[in-house]
């Protein structure tokens, strides 16, 4: 019922989308602009999720909001029996805006269509976590200084990772380069490549991950998750291959830049934190400005 | 010859079968297979007035067909095209007093509610009580629906229908 949420990345226009990076980057300035002042904002995660939830919190804080919320399922009601529609119905008449986690896909879709007050999307299962990929725009926009024309190197479970299927959707606004490097189990589903073709965006894909980043602007590292995986000695195999270690970043660009969404387990080895091209924490804390642009949108601008 | 007189044999039988209705709607070159799903989707069976349903009927087009004459209902056009997604190629005529009064193209609609099951066990539509929502879309000639919820796509003719 609110036109105003946000559920996917694709709800979002170029325009838009430029529109919250400039507004991250006056929040990044001054982070201490009370535009939510007198806002209520409730977050509710069905599903935890500690990261995501502080930077939202911060967020609200830092724009002088207040937060209710539960991020704790065995106390909240939806363990209890009580349907989404009902848990929504019930805040809404509390807050002013819900940002939410939910273990099903969907679920914020559908909650924007019953809620009279925008929903923010913080994740819905394995199907969109649309601040995340706003935040790695941002990464990606602030050490490049475009989003224009890059060669994006993408690393990991392409098969399964919600952000790289994002931000694949995000970057064909900006006539990107694709590379995709990932294990014969963790491809990068036809759907995408179909969409590469339709949208005139080049790509090519390889099962190598030494040597094969060199003319990359971003690599965009994911994690490699045990699950994913039927046989276990691949996995193991894998894991070996997949880990981003110091020495690989010898001939890589001087503007390459390393991004992860995190946490990461072991595809970054720790010997390339120290590294000016290391990325990720800086990353992670670049969450907090979009997230404060991402709530000022949808609050602020009606 | 034999072959001349099971052709004859074929009309004639279909003949039979489609004849005689004075006002309502004819379904014909339902793929036999498919019958029973028109049949569910059109949820004739709590229909009350006379239903003629004929099914392994011999088809020059395809292997078999079906074949169902619905008295005094006339299908709307939300009806028809809920049709397309199962039996694209099935003929709808509307009768009017004994005589075609329409042939009724099927197209499909851009939208589809309720009749198509997400194939995500994880899809909230597979878990509470959400009415399901698809987007068709067209892929270079390749049918596919969006669910609306989850997102994810799925071959025109991989559907799971209700
Ligand atoms: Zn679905």
């Amino acid at each position: 019922m609110s036109n105003n949420s946000l559920v996917s990345i694709s709800d979002y226009s170029k325009d838009e989308i430029l529109e919250i990076l400039e507004s991250a980057a006056d929040f990044e300035l001054n982070p201490n602009r009370k535009t939510l002042h007198g806002k209520v904002i409730a977050t509710l995660f069905f599903e935890p999720s500690t990261r995501t939830r502080l930077s939202f919190e911060t967020a609200v804080v830092r724009l002088g909001g207040s937060i209710i919320g539960f991020s704790d399922v065995t106390t909240s009601s939806s363990v209890k029996g009580e349907t989404l529609n009902d848990t929504i119905h019930m805040v809404s008449c509390y807050a002013d805006a819900i940002v939410m986690r939910h273990p099903l896909e969907g679920a914020a879709r559908f909650a924007s269509e019953i809620s009279p007050v925008p929903i923010i999307n913080a994740g819905d299962g394995s199907n969109q976590h649309p601040s995340q990929t706003l935040l790695d725009l941002y990464s990606i926009f602030k050490t490049q200084a475009t989003l224009e024309n890059l060669n994006i190197c993408l690393v990991g479970d392409l098969k399964y990772g919600r952000t790289v299927h994002s931000l694949i959707m995000a970057m064909s606004h900006f006539h990107p380069t694709f590379h995709f490097i990932a294990p014969d189990e963790l491809k990068v589903p036809d759907e995408y490549k179909v969409f590469c073709k339709r949208n005139n965006i080049k790509f090519k894909e390889s099962s190598e991950l030494h040597d094969n980043f060199n003319d990359a602007d971003i690599l965009y590292m994911t994690r490699v998750q045990k699950e994913r995986f039927q046989d276990m000695m691949e996995y193991e195999r894998v894991k070996n291959v997949y880990t981003l270690k110091n020495n690989m970043l010898e001939n890589t660009k001087s503007n390459m830049r390393i991004l992860h969404p995190l946490p990461r387990v072991t595809e970054i080895d720790p010997d390339v934190d120290s590294n000016e091209k290391a990325y990720y924490f800086k990353q992670a804390q670049n969450g907090l400005y979009v997230r404060q642009a991402i709530l000022s949108k949808v609050l602020v601008s009606k | 010859m034999l072959v001349n007189y099971e052709l004859f044999n074929m009309s004639l039988q279909n003949k039979l079968i489609v004849a005689a209705l004075c006002n309502g709607t004819v379904i014909d070159h339902i793929p036999s297979e498919k019958l029973f799903k028109v049949v569910s989707i059109l949820n004739l069976d709590v229909y009350k007035n006379l239903i003629t349903i004929g099914n392994n009927l011999e088809s020059t087009k395809i292997p078999t067909k079906g074949i169902i004459k619905i008295s005094d209902r006339f299908l709307e056009e939300d009806e028809t095209n809920k049709i397309s997604l199962i039996a694209p190629n099935a003929n709808i005529s509307i009768i009017r007093n004994f005589i075609v009064a329409e042939k009724r193209a099927l197209t499909l609609p851009s939208e589809i509610r309720e009749i198509v099951l997400c194939g995500n066990p994880n899809c909230i539509t597979n878990n509470q009580s959400v009415t399901t929502k698809f987007h068709v879309l067209h892929h270079d000639e390749e049918l596919m629906f969006k669910c609306h919820y989850c997102e994810r796509e799925v071959k025109g003719d991989e559907v799971k229908i209700k």
